[in-house]
């Protein structure tokens, strides 16, 4: 504590800026590198969106990019699924997990439960750099011999544990699983960090149930992470052994390449169960943060208290809970005993309920509130819909009679693109717009805001509404061209129309990177609360210090949720429509939603 | 051409945006407001966007389904399928009020309360009753979603008792092309093994197990008789597969070390299928459908569903494996 009272000596640039462990620089550095890493996630699908528009049409853009993954402008077969692998696990890992829970759990933990720094800033320090380097790792990857891993973002073995299969699953697919042991070492020392700071430091009179959802929400993802990503390190170091020690945990009865293996006795749905304990939770991980950060913004904007806080934190809960029982519907027609199958239906279909609640919430927070349309709030509403889109078609993929139809097919495509790819992006573009200030202490331009989120959303649907109609045509995913068969003849204008909504997308994403670094370095200078919002990070000044509060950390007296409170009179309580964390309860005030 | 007209629309959207960037930075300091603060005409003007957008997603979803709907697969071809495509609808008919009725709760809320200076939010924090009612509503709706998808998924995957006469098929996935092999007459199939794989025996069949004997393998189609139940028992030589029916609306993994199954019964020839498409080349496939390499995208066999005569007929054409 003491250390932080003194004014703060000047760190050199390497300290500052490098191997920095305040978290607020933490988080800038894992917001840029997840960016950077979406942007390039983001390329690869439009440039893999163009060959299954104009299937086998040379492009000279492709060309020049892909370079040996091409032929006369045209991708190779197992390049393509090179991409498709690489987009996959780029966007569900870099991007929306790293990029999202690091940027904005390590922003507005401290800030909002008011705590002068995570709890262990080195750990959080290492945090960052483990993702840096598996970042370097995944992307070096990409120009390795034989190409990058190949096999799915799943990785199912044995196409990714043997080279003779595809040539991503050579030294490819090692550094695949190099770069995510780094990556899942990466996860847990930040999401043990999150739970430690949450549960200890914070400020006096912040108690559970004055929290904000941002903060639940990080708590809630932090522990799901911590219980699975292990998982998936002994699923990859599983692999490594079968791949390069001989052992037999996910292979048996192969004969390929003119030969018998030797290896015998193993199944590669062990390795499908121990994927899926960390997959399906995963597509969690993703989308409760964005949840948890729409919900604060909606309240915010609306001038409304969220509605029905403790249903939001304990939907959210049962969403944690039921997310670590629900993997097997990944695997209704693998095989499996068809009793476990039924098992698995019924917890999956009990995810809606609580998903139900939540959109009722926002909906009914929406309800006679006094809205402004910033950036933030149209990104947020925007997450309400996908969340709605995309999670009504789960009640199909998770019916196992209905699975066994389309599971594997771009119906799939279509559903978890929009419940957790567009859900997952709008949630972590909302927070960008609606904390820049807090970030760059600078402000985003709102119309060039309006115009990003309106291309975006547009481009989405247009993107993966169709996708759900391939599917139920019977177009199964991870396709290089659909014109193989007589069957798909008729669909490619849908799939013509798909490509052009994603170069839109595209497009789309470049006002966003020029406002981004434009406003970044000389956008207008932000007030200290700009969206008069109650919760603790609007109490810290513009410019960032050390230890974020120059004199004692403020005390919390009420819920982070006071908005238009009206007294006996009916006038605003403090005259203005929001009260801040900060203000003690007057005479008779109830805390907490009481009036 | 088409990479032309991109980056020619690249270029726009970019231009584009540092001209609105300018707009808005001129009529700020015309106003004397800071740039970055809403008004409530501002407001207003995207709560009326949101308006038209939720208009246009309404009218997108009809025309694909105005558009496309005529090219989703044909009606179920086995008899599970019919239930599959029943359930499909009963959850359809559930989904689609429940999209259309959120979203303009959704979008009509976002634009009628859209920012004013003089109106006041309301403070509305909970209300146990509605919050009950909402708890309640869909767990009823989705009780009923379970119980009718487990009673067809559990009569889907049961298995054809051995006295009910069946055709016994085996389906195996190999980069990149399907086998099949029928039982033969004792309806048993022979022992096989990649071990025994060597020339001709692609599939790996023991020929030294009596049961192999009659087994009969066909390349490129397989046939099935219409209104008697097949079992398809599954295996893979190399990595993981998907056999996918999507006209029977059946689908399984082809597991390496692992046999799997699944049956069903087709219920249309595939002649009758070519008339109610109205598609003179229509034919049942067989495709892959777990990512297994390079040419997934290409491995294919084709289905031939037809009356029991000319199924018998066909078969009686096919060589017996231990015939050589
Ligand atoms: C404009 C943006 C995007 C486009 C056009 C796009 C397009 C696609 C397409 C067409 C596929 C399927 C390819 C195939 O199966 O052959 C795919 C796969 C995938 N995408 Fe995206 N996508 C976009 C953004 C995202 C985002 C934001 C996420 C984040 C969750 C994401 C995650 C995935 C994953 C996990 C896969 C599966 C990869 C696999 O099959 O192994 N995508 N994408
Ligand atoms: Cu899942
Ligand atoms: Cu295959």
């Amino acid at each position: 504590m003491s250390a932080h009272q003194h004014p703060h000596e000047e760190q050199d640039f390497l300290f500052k800026y490098v191997f920095s462990q305040d978290h607020k620089m933490i988080s800038k550095q894992f917001l840029i590198t997840g960016f950077i890493m979406g942007f390039i996630g983001l390329s690869m699908s439009t440039l893999f969106r163009l060959q299954l528009g104009f299937p086998g049409e040379s492009f000279w853009i492709i060309d020049f990019l892909l370079g040996s993954w091409a032929e006369n402008g045209v991708m190779l077969p197992d390049k393509y699924l090179a991409l498709v692998t690489m987009h996959g696990t780029i966007m569900v890992f870099f991007l929306l997990t790293a990029g999202l829970s690091g940027t904005f759990s390590n922003l507005l933990i401290p800030l909002q439960i008011g705590a002068r720094d995570m709890a262990s800033g080195f750990l959080n320090m290492l945090s960052y750099w483990f993702f840096f380097v598996s970042s370097v790792i995944m992307l070096i990857s990409l120009g390795v011999e034989g190409g990058a891993a190949s096999a799915g973002w799943t990785i199912y073995p044995p196409l990714s544990a043997l080279p003779q299969a595809i040539p991503g699953s050579g030294l490819g697919m090692t550094l695949w699983l190099v770069a995510m042991a780094i990556f899942i070492a990466s996860s847990l020392l930040g999401s043990l960090n999150y739970i430690v700071t949450i549960l200890n430091l914070r400020t006096k009179g912040m108690t559970m149930t004055r929290l904000p959802l941002t903060i639940w929400s990080f708590l809630i993802t932090a522990i799901v992470g911590v219980i699975s990503f292990p998982v998936l390190l002994a699923a990859a170091l599983l692999l490594v052994f079968d791949r390069s020690f001989g052992t037999s945990f996910y292979l048996s009865d192969i004969y390929i390449g003119g030969q018998v293996l030797e290896h015998s006795g193993g199944s590669p749905i062990l390795f499908e169960h121990l994927f899926w304990f960390l997959g399906h939770p995963e597509v969690y991980i993703v989308l409760l943060p964005a949840l948890g950060i729409t919900s604060e913004i909606v309240s915010t904007m609306s001038r409304k208290p969220i509605f029905g806080y403790r249903a939001m934190i304990t939907s959210m809960l049962a969403i944690g809970f039921l997310s670590a029982i629900v993997w097997g519907h990944h695997m209704f027609v693998t095989g499996m005993n068809p009793f476990l199958g039924a098992v698995f239906t019924f917890t999956t279909l009990l995810i809606a309920i609580p998903s139900a609640v939540k959109v009722f919430n926002y909906i009914t927070t929406l309800w006679k509130g006094n809205i402004k349309f910033s950036p933030a709030m149209l990104f947020s509403i925007g997450l309400v819909s996908t969340f709605i889109s995309g999670g009504l078609t789960g009640l199909i993929l998770g019916d196992s009679a209905l699975d066994i139809n389309v599971h594997d097919t771009y119906f799939v495509v279509g559903h978890f693109h929009i419940v957790m790819g567009l859900s997952g992006i709008f949630g972590m573009i909302a927070g960008v717009y609606h904390w820049f200030p807090k970030i760059f202490g600078r402000m985003l331009n709102n119309n060039l805001g309006n115009a990003h989120f309106w291309i975006t959303i547009v481009s989405s649907y247009g993107i993966f509404f169709p996708m759900h109609f391939l599917g139920l045509a019977g177009v199964p995913r991870r396709y290089y061209t659909n014109s193989e068969f007589p069957l798909f003849e008729n669909l490619l204008d849908i799939n013509t129309l798909i490509t052009w909504f994603a170069i839109l997308a595209f497009a789309g994403q470049l006002i966003f990177f020029f406002n981004f670094v434009y406003s970044a370095l000389r956008g207008p200078k932000a007030p200290q609360n700009p969206w008069k919002g109650n919760s603790l990070e609007w109490t810290t000044g513009v410019k960032h210090i050390h230890g974020n509060w120059p004199g004692e950390i403020p005390t919390v007296h009420r819920w982070p949720y006071d908005y238009s409170k009206l007294n006996e009179n009916g006038d605003y309580v403090t005259g203005e429509d929001f009260i801040p964390q900060i203000v003690p309860l007057g005479e008779g005030e109830l805390d907490g939603g009481g009036h | 051409m088409i990479a032309l007209v991109a980056i020619v629309a690249v270029l726009l959207v970019i231009a584009t945006a540092v001209q609105i960037l300018k707009i808005a930075e001129l009529r700020a300091t015309e106003s004397g407001k800071e740039i970055y603060e809403i008004s409530a005409k501002q407001s207003k003007a995207q709560a009326f966007l949101l308006m038209v957008f939720l208009v246009a997603y309404f009218g997108f979803f009809a025309w694909q389904v105005w558009k496309w709907g005529g090219l989703m697969l044909p009606v179920s071809a086995s008899e599970h399928g019919v239930g599959v495509d029943e359930l499909m609808n009963i959850t359809l008919w559930f989904i689609i009020p429940v999209f259309i009725i959120t979203h303009i709760f959704l979008f009509w809320f976002s634009y009628k309360y859209s920012f004013s200076e003089t109106r006041k939010a309301l403070f509305f924090s909970h209300s146990n009753k509605l919050e009950m009612f909402w708890t309640i509503i869909p767990s009823v709706a989705l009780t009923v979603l379970i119980l009718v998808g487990l009673s067809n998924w559990n009569k889907i995957m049961t298995p054809i008792s051995s006295e009910t006469e069946h055709v016994l098929l085996e389906v195996c996935g190999q980069q990149f092309m399907w086998g099949a092999r029928y039982a033969g007459k004792d309806g048993k199939l022979g022992r096989a093994s990649v071990e025994y794989i060597e020339g001709v025996n692609a599939l790996g069949i023991d020929v030294s197990d009596e049961n192999s004997k009659d087994d009969k393998i066909v390349k490129g189609e397989f046939h099935l008789p219409v209104g008697v139940p097949v079992q398809f028992v599954f295996r893979s030589q190399d990595v993981l597969h998907s056999a996918y029916m999507p006209h029977f609306r059946a689908q399984m993994n082809c597991v390496p070390g692992l046999k799997t199954q699944f049956n069903f019964t087709p219920t249309i020839t595939t002649a009758e299928m070519k008339e109610k498409t109205q598609n003179e080349n229509f034919e049942y496939i067989l495709l892959c459908n777990k990512i297994c390499g390079a040419a997934h995208y290409n491995m294919q066999m084709n289905i031939v569903v037809e009356s029991k005569e000319d199924y018998e007929k066909w078969l009686a054409e096919q060589k017996e494996f231990g015939a050589e």
